[in-house]
Formats: structure tokens, sequence, C-alpha cells
């Protein structure tokens, strides 16, 4: 994963609460076995209308989304984060996100930056006004900047710390290896297992 | 036990945590827990097990781990090659990948295949104190036996294959209180449509829902797991009830239930899986059992439902600008006018199945609904049975039959119509009653309109052609 610490590109306001991640990237697109090429996948249904915020042509190369409420609701899949990202998102910022959405972006390097929602409003207002404005994430400081305003967003402090120093978790979690190895010894013998199986 | 030993009471999420816990997070890091059983399907995994053989990586406990095809799996002709070739690639990948890992697998044709979340409970893996996750926001299901259960991305997904724990933050706790006795007619699919149109899709967010209370002790379990189902509907991270002897007696004889020593040994550490007395929920929310309708959705998230009884709500009427502005989007794609009552709303399908409502008991209910009675001309009825298992049990009951005479569809295994991912999807416009979980733009296929209903409102709107509850039928002749 790439260390992030600051961003600053184009905003794109997508003024809707609720955006699931059926919505960020429909079922049909879950085929594939990559990890990367979703590109084409975000929005793929709200895309083939000429007037989403997308194919607006001020928003086209976006790199910051700024949505309603309760963003990445629904599925758990990651795909979602991966089509955010391979569209040239490197960041989102709402005032709530989903449980799993917001895990899986912390896990791909996608930063999920949660504001209040006037400050989503103000930001809103701020790109309509000048469609196209740049916005600037700022990690270390916990920042939103656009134009003359600057407003704080929340990170867990251990999301923060992985996607700055660029952390692989599993990496992590092997360095506790003997701990697992010695819980596992006091597991009760009646949970169950799969193998060998039994029908 | 390896329970840290505590004399302050503590609710169950708390207790099934602290039973799980490989190292405690110091200084703002998370907890490490331990992770039971680890499911597996094949939308949600490829990209994890690329993960591992990238790494060099092994699979930490294959003896954990089970796998199923539900997704991508047609429920028609079953047994000739899956037609869409980038499905069939993906389901290839999981035999594949389950081969190479030496992970279990239950293929499409195998008896024990089926929705994954209808394949632990029956086989008796899942078990009440456990830890289950899978790559499927829907396995809060398991949290119906007191399990603390949740859905995961693929990148934690491979992190258990390789490490059987998860780095996790501890979960906030909120008690759902539901007290009083259920009219007949009304189901436990009525109970959480009721909790997330009260708390909203995202009331739960970052907590573990615990549904306590008379309402939810006298349920079955099968009726507790669609509760729990849909708790990620509410934002929650999972849902629990405490097990008790409905779960105990639900559990025994499984194939992977404990036996002799191990199950009395089990039943006494299970007995101790309740919220203490004076332990408390970071919220706490209360709903009257007596006076729940049959619930029915109207737009384009879970929490926009309303009683059957009622009419579409006004927009304007909707709380704030975002929320005014969220309804009238809805009602424009669904194609509603305010106002219109919601029993004069006709559909073009009825859909029985998913991970919410496929069980042999949702099959049952409805059979007795619809036997002796036809389905309403132009209505397409689809019933998915949610396993292999639950379809041969259907058929031995003359389910199948029933269904058939009624004029419906009789199907394989699978998730079916739940997702626009497998043959069976709305068309454009076409509109919904549905037993599952998410009423979404486009969840049921491209432009499909969905209406989130229980299995007895679905019976009784094949009848009618329009929603409908049971109790608006006229006997049968």
């Amino acid at each position: 994963m790439e260390k992030f610490t600051t961003h600053r590109g184009v905003g794109a306001p997508l003024k809707q609460s609720n955006v699931d991640t059926d919505q960020i990237i429909p079922a049909v697109y879950l085929k594939r076995i990559t990890k990367t090429g979703f590109d084409d996948a975000l929005f793929a249904g709200w895309r083939k209308n000429p007037e989403f915020v997308l194919n607006q042509p001020e928003y086209r190369n976006a790199s910051v989304l700024v949505a309603g409420a309760d963003f990445g609701t629904g599925s758990s899949r990651e795909h979602a984060v991966w089509a955010l990202r391979d569209y040239g998102f490197k960041a989102v910022i709402s005032s709530r996100f989903a449980d799993i959405f917001r895990g899986n972006s912390g896990k791909q390097g996608l930063l999920a930056a949660q504001v209040d929602q006037s400050d989503v409003e103000l930001l809103w207002k701020l790109m309509e006004e000048q469609p196209g404005v740049e916005i600037q994430v700022d990690l270390e400081s916990r920042t939103v900047t656009c134009g003359p305003v600057t407003v704080p967003f929340q990170i867990d402090d251990y999301t923060r710390w992985r996607l700055m120093e660029g952390l692989d978790d599993i990496g992590l979690t092997l360095q506790h290896e003997a701990d697992i190895d010695a819980y596992e010894r006091t597991r009760p013998a009646f949970k169950p297992t799969t193998l060998p199986a039994r029908t | 036990m390896t329970s840290t030993q505590t004399t302050a009471p503590r609710t169950l999420a708390e207790k099934v945590w602290n039973d799980h816990l490989v190292r405690q997070g110091e200084a703002g890091r998370p907890d490490l827990i331990y992770i039971d059983l680890h499911l597996l399907h094949e939308v949600t995994s490829p990209q994890a097990f690329e993960g591992l053989r990238l790494a060099g990586r092994g699979l930490r406990r294959t003896d954990l781990t089970i796998a199923t095809e539900d997704h991508n799996t047609p429920t028609e002709n079953i047994f000739s090659t899956i037609a869409d070739e980038t499905s069939r690639k993906q389901i290839e990948t999981l035999r594949r990948n389950c081969e190479e890992f030496g992970v279990r697998l239950h293929s499409l044709g195998d008896a024990e295949q089926g929705i994954v979340h209808v394949v632990g409970p029956q086989l008796g893996l899942t078990q009440p104190g456990m830890t289950v996750v899978c790559g499927d926001s829907h396995t809060s299901t398991h949290g119906a036996f007191g399990a603390l259960a949740f859905g995961i991305g693929t990148s934690e997904v491979e992190h258990v294959m390789a490490t059987q724990t998860l780095s996790l933050a501890p979960f906030k706790t909120m008690a759902i209180n539901v007290e009083g006795t259920l009219k007949p007619g009304v189901s436990s699919k009525d109970i959480i449509l009721a909790v997330i149109a009260k708390i909203g899709t995202g009331g739960g967010q970052g907590h573990v829902l615990e549904y306590r209370g008379s309402a939810i002790r006298s349920l079955s379990m099968e009726a507790r797991m669609t509760i729990c189902n849909m708790s990620i509907e509410a934002g929650a991270r999972a849902g629990m009830i405490a097990p008790d002897q409905t779960t105990f007696d639900y559990v025994q004889g499984r194939p992977h239930a404990p036996q002799g020593e191990d199950w009395d040994a089990a039943v006494e550490y299970w007995k101790t899986l309740h919220t203490d007395e004076g332990a408390t929920f970071d919220r706490e929310v209360f709903i009257n059992a007596d006076e729940l309708e049959p619930f029915v959705t109207w737009g384009t998230n879970p929490g926009q439902g309303v009683p059957l009884s009622q009419a579409v709500p006004d927009p304007e009427d909707a709380g704030d600008d975002n929320a005014k502005d969220a309804a009238r989007r809805a009602l424009e794609y669904m194609g509603l006018e305010a106002g219109t009552p919601m029993k004069q709303i006709p559909v073009d399908t009825v859909f029985l199945g998913s991970c919410t409502n496929s069980r042999i008991e949702d099959l049952r209910a409805a059979a007795a609904i619809v036997k002796g009675r036809s389905k309403a001309e132009n209505v397409r009825v689809m019933v998915v049975p949610g396993s292999a298992k639950v379809r041969l049990q259907a058929e031995a009951e003359g389910l199948d039959k029933v269904f058939t005479d009624f004029g419906a569809d009789w199907r394989f295994a699978g998730c079916s119509m739940c997702l626009g991912m497998n043959p069976d999807q709305l068309a454009p416009g076409e509109r919904c009653a549905s037993t599952s979980n998410r009423n979404f733009e486009g969840r049921q296929g491209k432009g499909g309109r969905t209406h989130l209903v229980s299995p007895v409102v679905a019976a009784a709107t094949a009848v009618r052609g329009t929603l409908s509850a049971p109790s608006d039928l006229d006997p049968v002749a």
C-alpha cells in the first residue's frame, strides 16, 4: 500500500445520502477475479445519465468525492473501493460511512474522511460556486481545505497511522504469531471444525 | 475458558469478544480477535486467494474454513455448464483455489450446496459464542445463535485466511427490546423492517445490536436468523440473540454439533452467554410487538418502509432537505405517487428466497397461504430454497407440489434474484414483492423495483397481484 499523507485534487459533489455499494458498483461487475481494472464499473448505472456529476467536464478528473450521509452502505464488496480507486479517487468525504466500507477503504489506501454534515454542505456550496475547484485533504492535520475554508475530519488513529506508513495488515499481525499459537492452545475441545467433513 | 476474569456486568457481545481476545490492543491500537469459523463463496474470495499466493502464504486453518457456491449460480439447469462465461470462470476459480489450499467446498449439485448463511447453521457449524466471518455483509445472520458474526471485505478475508484473526476496535452495543406478542400474519421480518424504519439505515453504525425481550424469546431459530440477517440494513456491524433452549435444541444432532461430553461442556458454556443483570448498552431502543403490522418498503433503501395498511408517504413530510430529496428520488425510481395506498400497488413478480427468508419454515409459511389457491394472472412467482437440503426437505413434505400447483416456479438453491448477478433478474421497470433484504436501485436487476416483504405477505401478494396481507385473502373455496 502506498503511503498517504496529503492529497490535493478536483472535488466532485455527490449530493445524495445512502449511496449504497450496489450503486458504487453493480453486482454484475463482481464476477471478475482480478483486483484492478474496475474504473469502468464505478457508478455504472448512474454514469449512463449525461446529467450525472462525473459526466460533467469540470468533474471528469475529480479525485476527491464529497457525498451525503451513509456512504457505502449495504454489501461488503471491497470492489466498491477498488472501483473508486481505479477511477482515480484518493479520498471520499462524507458525514457518515458504513462500517465495512470504511474498513475496506483503509485497507486499500483510499481515505474515508468523516466531517460534519454542515461541512459537507459547505463544501458542496463551494464546489457549486466554482465547479472544478480543488480540495486538499491532509491526513497529518486531519483537515480538509477548499479555497479559504478549512474544516476538520475524523479518522481513527490506527487507520491514520497505517495509511501514513503504508503498512500491510497481515504483516503486522504475523508479528504476533506466538500469541495466536498460544490462544489456539486454549480453545475448548467442543468448538467445531469443518474437517473432517460430516454431513 | 480464556475469558477475562471480571466482576463488572457485561453484555453478551462483550463476553464473546473477550473470549476471543488473542491480544489486547495497546495505545489506541485495535484488539486481535480469533475467528472460529470462516465462510467463503465465489465472489469475494478470488482476490484473497491470489493475495496469499503472491505473498507465498498458506491458509492457516483449513479446518475452520468452508466454502460454497451461491451468488453466481443458476437456479435452473444446474447440471449443465454455466452459460455466462465470467460467472463460470469465477466458479471454476473457487473450485481450483479450494483444491489448491485444501478448503472444503460444497459445489453446485452437491446435497450441502446453498446460500452460505443457510449452509453454516444447517450443518451445525454455527454455534453459540463463536466468532463467524465471511466476505458477505449478511454474515450477521449467524448472530441468531449468540455468535458474534459479521461481514468483512476481501482484504480481511485474506487476513483471516493467513492468520485466523482480525484486527478490530471493539464495537459499541445497542439493545433492541421487543416486548409483547406478534399478531397472526406478522412475522420476524416485520420486526426487523420496523426496527430499520425506526433507527434508519445508519442508526446501528459501529454497534452490535442485541435483540431482546419476550417477542424475541418466543421466535424459532429460523425466525431469529431473519432478524439478525438484516442487522446490516440498520447499519450495524452485527446482530445477536442470547442462546436459550430453542438454540440448543436447534443445534443438537446436526452433523457438526458437539457430541457426548463435548455437548455437555458446550451447553454449560453457552448458558453463560447472556447479558448480565446491570450491564449497560451504549443505546437502547424499544419496540412494542403488540402494535406491529405487516411491513413493506416503498423506497430504495430498507429504512423507507411503512405498515402495509398505510399509503406511500409524502416526501414533503420526510424530515430535513436531504431526506426529502432522497424520498423524491426514491419515488421517481419506484414509479410511485405519494398517497397511493400500498395495497393498491400491483406487482409483476413475487420472489420467495434469499439468505433472509429461504429456510424450511419460510417455505412452509408461504405454502400454507397459497395452498388450494391460484396465483394472480400476469404475476411471475419464483420460489428458491436456500439450500439443496431445504429443497429436498420441502419436496419430502410436498411443498414443491403446493407451489407448482399454485403456478410458481420451483427452483434449485442459490442467492437467485436477491442480487442481479445470476440469470434470475428483474427487467427494467419490473416491480417485485421480494422476501430478500435490499431494495436498492437496480439490486434485483437494472431498473427493477423492489418492495421488501415477509414470506406470508409475498404469498398473499402472489394470490391477489397487489401488495397484500394474508388477512386480505378470501377463504379458500
